[in-house]
């Protein structure tokens, strides 16, 4: 079988060699100017500010907060703060619970968005074309219509308060199915599935030997966009995890906020403690993630 | 099919490839019950397979997206307590007569719409804009991709958090430099028009670097002839965005404005935790009150679950007739063009 996986070097470097000149991207031949480079200086201070004060803010203490001018700059209280606001949101067990819940939600949605994207990219039948619509449809529905039945389902189930309940409703990504369909169509061409099934792999084994080393790069970004996104999602775990018992970081962050005498600055340490690590993946990842993304704005 | 295994790779002692190949009968009666096996199993396996491999997906989705949002719509014809769940009264439409007669429905409903334009349409402009620069021969362009890209990573929480702070009407850092030009100090809570920018400043700040990475990818893809010969027919720069650019971008706009609205028609992290007296009223005045916290102030604090299922039906509803609207602007544009 290992044959078979020599092929999808070339076809790397076809998809690449279709979308490289890069004097054919729109103004992509032009240098920026003086100006550009000050619009997008401004724009990453915008983007990062919120984030750096986050850091200064929970640096101080709450009464020089509600001071003005407010403070620009870091002060001694940073690591006091962490630990106080890592202990008051019990936020050591609200990290474990989300590291679970987004790692099986993330690996989930990969395995299952490859081995149906591909069944869509590449393989006919009957029904294909409807199942696709269906697909495409259920991005456009939000998850906000389901919560009152699913709570319902939960409660039933006596799933309240624990993890399951949030896991098992985030499985479903119409995303993901679309994402890596779109990405199989291009970077697995059919001929390489021919010569599979001319020496008699199975279709589990094409996916197994074929389909998953092409969709490698695809499945990381995906993993990685789909563990942000539950790692951040507020809405159902707020609702389903209201007790007492194991939040998620969001959850357990918003609950600092909502006690009857907030300290800001401890909420604020909350808050940076709760978006750390994904700071972190992203500026390890950052770049892979930003190519996801583009890639999966492309129409193919 | 020409590439079945069976009859493609004829075993080696048979004497191998094509020409000399020997009538089918002289294969043994065995080898030709194990070959006709494996082909059915072969058959079988490339009819059902394709339908094993999109069965989780579906049966998840049965589950947990399309069972919930039949039954809300169900639900919303009943009236349900949130303390007896499974206590279904039929009510016919009377949720739905009940919220449209609330005055709070139609207040949540304008909020909603106000915040999500003031939310949408800065956000898109300057996500084009921000695209068009990037899109530019730049020293270190993957970096200010990635700085975009950070309030992507943050969390509703964590930034709605941060941003009640830097919008504090006596300390904000907002009203501070607003006192520096010369401006008074803006009550961001609780002013109706200030609490709405506030609550579409969260968004903003959190999707426009994502939707700048997506028009990018979008004017990567237009081919350079179109601007050579635009250039050629002596269109300067900016006629070349209005007459080159915008029209090649026109599925990728819609769809940003597709998914956009769907995000604005439910949000909900932002404007409840915004609010400082903690409610789920969307303000003392329900000044920033959307329909998604009207919707849990109806099911979770009110415990009405039929009624907040109207609204949730009434939001899709709302959904598919923008839906419906996208489409037909989108064949209209493709006729046209």
């Amino acid at each position: 079988m290992t044959t078979t996986l020599t092929p999808v070097e070339p076809t790397d470097q076809k998809t690449q060699r279709v979308r490289r000149p890069k004097s054919a991207r729109a103004g992509g031949q032009m240098h920026a100017g003086p100006i550009a480079y000050v619009i997008l200086a401004l724009f990453t201070i915008g983007s990062l500010f919120p984030l750096v004060w986050t850091a200064i803010a929970a640096s101080r203490d709450t009464q020089r907060l509600a001071q003005t001018p407010p403070p620009f700059w870091f002060g001694s209280n940073l690591f006091d703060n962490l630990e106080i606001a890592w202990n008051d949101a019990n936020l050591g067990e609200a990290f474990i619970n989300t590291t679970f819940v987004a790692g099986v939600s993330a690996v989930t949605i990969v395995f299952l968005s490859t081995i149906a994207g591909f069944a869509f990219a590449k393989l006919r039948f009957k029904g294909r074309g409807a199942m696709m619509l269906i697909v495409i449809g259920t991005m456009m529905v939000p998850p906000q219509l389901s919560v009152i039945p699913l709570y319902m389902m939960v409660a039933e189930l006596g799933w309240t308060d624990q993890l399951k309940a949030v896991i098992f409703p985030s499985l479903v990504s119409a995303f993901g199915v679309f994402f890596m369909r779109q990405y199989l169509i291009q970077a697995l061409p059919d001929e390489i599935i021919e010569a599979a099934r001319v020496d008699g792999a199975s279709s589990w084994r094409v996916v197994w030997h074929v389909v998953f080393p092409a969709a490698r790069p695809a499945m990381a970004v995906l993993g990685m966009l789909m563990f942000v996104q539950t790692w951040n999602d507020f809405l159902w775990p707020f609702l389903v995890l209201t007790q007492t018992g194991s939040p998620t970081v969001q959850v357990a962050v918003a609950g600092l906020g909502r006690g009857f005498t907030p300290d800001q600055s401890l909420i604020m340490a909350g808050a940076l403690l709760g978006t750390l690590p994904l700071l972190i993946v992203f500026a390890i990842f950052g770049k892979q993630i930003v190519g996801g993304i583009m890639q999966g704005a492309v129409k193919g | 099919m020409a590439t079945r295994h069976d009859t493609a790779a004829p075993p080696l002692k048979e004497g191998g490839a094509a020409p000399g190949r020997p009538p089918a009968d002289a294969v043994p009666e065995a080898d030709k019950r194990r070959r006709a096996r494996l082909s059915r199993r072969w058959q079988r396996d490339m009819r059902w397979s394709p339908y094993a491999f999109v069965s989780p997906f579906f049966l998840l989705f049965l589950a947990f997206g399309l069972f919930p949002l039949i039954y809300t719509g169900w639900a919303s014809l009943h009236t349900v307590e949130m303390t007896a769940p499974t206590d279904m009264e039929w009510a016919g439409l009377r949720n739905y007569t009940r919220i449209f007669d609330d005055d709070f429905f139609w207040n949540a409903a304008k909020n909603t719409l106000t915040i999500g334009i003031i939310s949408t349409v800065p956000q898109l402009l300057m996500a084009m804009g921000i695209a068009h620069i990037l899109n530019y021969k730049l020293r270190g362009s993957t970096f200010y991709r990635v700085m975009m890209l950070a309030p992507y990573a943050t969390s509703i929480a964590a930034a709605s958090l941060v941003f009640v702070l830097l919008f504090g009407r006596d300390y904000g850092m907002i009203n501070w430099a607003l006192n520096a030009v010369g401006f008074d100090n803006i009550d961001w809570q609780n002013d109706k028009w200030a609490s709405q920018i506030a609550v579409s400043s969260i968004v903003i700040w959190r999707w426009t670097g994502y939707n700048a990475l997506i028009y990018l990818a979008a004017m990567q893809a237009i081919p350079q002839d179109l601007y050579e010969s635009a250039a050629l027919d002596g269109a300067n720069r900016w006629r070349q965005f209005i007459h080159v650019t915008l029209p090649s971008l026109r599925p990728t706009i819609l769809f940003t404005v597709v998914v956009s609205t769907i995000g604005a028609s439910q949000l909900f992290g932002e404007p409840l935790l915004f609010d400082a007296n903690k409610g789920t009223s969307g303000g003392s005045q329900h000044q920033f009150q959307t329909l998604g916290l009207y919707l849990y102030e109806q099911g979770w604090v009110n415990q009405h679950l039929g009624r907040a299922s109207a609204i949730a039906w009434t939001m899709f509803l709302i959904l598919i007739v923008i839906g419906i609207v996208n489409y037909v602007i989108s064949r209209r544009l493709r006729a046209s063009s």
